[in-house]
């Protein structure tokens, strides 16, 4: 039974009671009937329309779907090689800095070294020259004699 | 025996589905590939149809679903929004039947079903697929209410609030 029938019937019979059926718009009326016939020729029109759909939209949705993937592991591996290169030139500066400031402790180190040897060395030759030898004058002596 | 009854099922009833859907999504392709999912699912579960409901209400059923399944997924993956093939407002709308006999008639009624296309876009899914069922696959209420699983009231409320929308975008009173 369509809808027109449908309606007719249950208004002739007075069972048009709910606001369901109540399509007693003129407009309505009319215009109803246009868009279910518009939508049956629509579909009628489509459904016999040749389409590869099985072949064409499967792949699409495939393709789109490894793009989407493929996309999405480059941003994740992206992300994370940037994340582990940035910790790792980190890491490299920290120990080059490091390294640095060892060298230098140990330069420093020497230097101060060098310099106390050399301290020690010229209060060695000083003392060396000022005070005489405990047996210098007895070995004057020994050579004044024998010169006599 | 059940492959032919099967068989006999999709001859009969294929293009009624497939035309709820095309409506519903306004989507050729995606209304095809919905069908084929009903069909391939109808037959997966045709033992346990006991026929308490006709072959037709229970395969509307089955649409009904994949079509919610449909909607449900593209809103949980919004750069699936870039692949709505659904044809506009306009398109859906040149498809009008040929009885109208002058031009002017032509483009009235072309005006007038172009402006329900745009009430049922507007709908509420539940609203929208109620109406179709209705006044496009003139389903009577009992059916509706099996096939969409609520009661014969609630289909009612539906179905008034989805007349209401039309008329208010036909210029009628709401």
């Amino acid at each position: 039974m369509s809808y027109e029938e449908d309606f007719a019937g249950r208004q002739a019979g007075g069972e048009v009671r709910d606001s369901v059926l109540e399509v007693q718009d003129p407009v309505l009326r009319e215009v109803l009937p246009s868009f279910r016939q518009s939508v049956h020729a629509w579909s009628e029109a489509e459904y016999g329309r040749p389409r590869a759909l099985p072949a064409t939209a499967p792949s699409h949705r495939a393709w789109r779907l490894a793009a989407a993937w493929t996309l999405g592991c480059l941003l994740v591996a992206g992300v994370g090689s940037e994340g582990v290169y940035e910790r790792h030139h980190r890491q490299e500066v920290a120990r080059i800095a490091a390294a640095r400031q060892a060298e230098q402790q140990r330069l420093l180190a020497e230097e101060q070294a060098r310099e106390v040897d050399e301290l020690l060395a010229k209060v060695d030759s000083d003392i060396s020259r000022e005070v005489p030898s405990a047996m210098e004058p007895l070995t004057q002596l020994m050579a004044e004699g024998e010169t006599r | 025996m059940a492959a032919q009854e099967f068989s006999a099922v999709v001859t009969t009833h294929r293009a009624q589905i497939f035309r709820f859907l095309l409506a519903s999504t306004r989507d050729a392709d995606l209304a095809e590939t919905l069908t084929q999912e009903c069909f391939l699912k109808a037959h997966r579960h045709w033992g346990s149809f006991r026929g308490e409901s006709s072959a037709m209400t229970w395969l509307m059923r089955i649409a009904i679903n994949l079509q919610k399944d449909h909607w449900r997924n593209r809103r949980m993956q919004f750069w699936r929004k870039t692949q709505n093939n659904a044809v506009d407002l306009d398109e859906a709308s040149e498809w009008l039947p040929s009885g109208e006999s002058s031009a002017e008639q032509r483009v009235l009624a072309h005006e007038r079903v172009g402006q329900v296309w745009k009430a049922v876009e507007d709908l509420s899914e539940r609203q929208r697929t109620v109406f179709l069922l209705r006044f496009v696959e003139e389903m009577d209420l009992r059916e509706i209410a099996r096939a969409t699983a609520l009661n014969e009231g609630t289909v009612k409320a539906h179905l008034s609030r989805a007349l209401a929308r039309v008329r208010a975008e036909l210029g009628g009173k709401r």
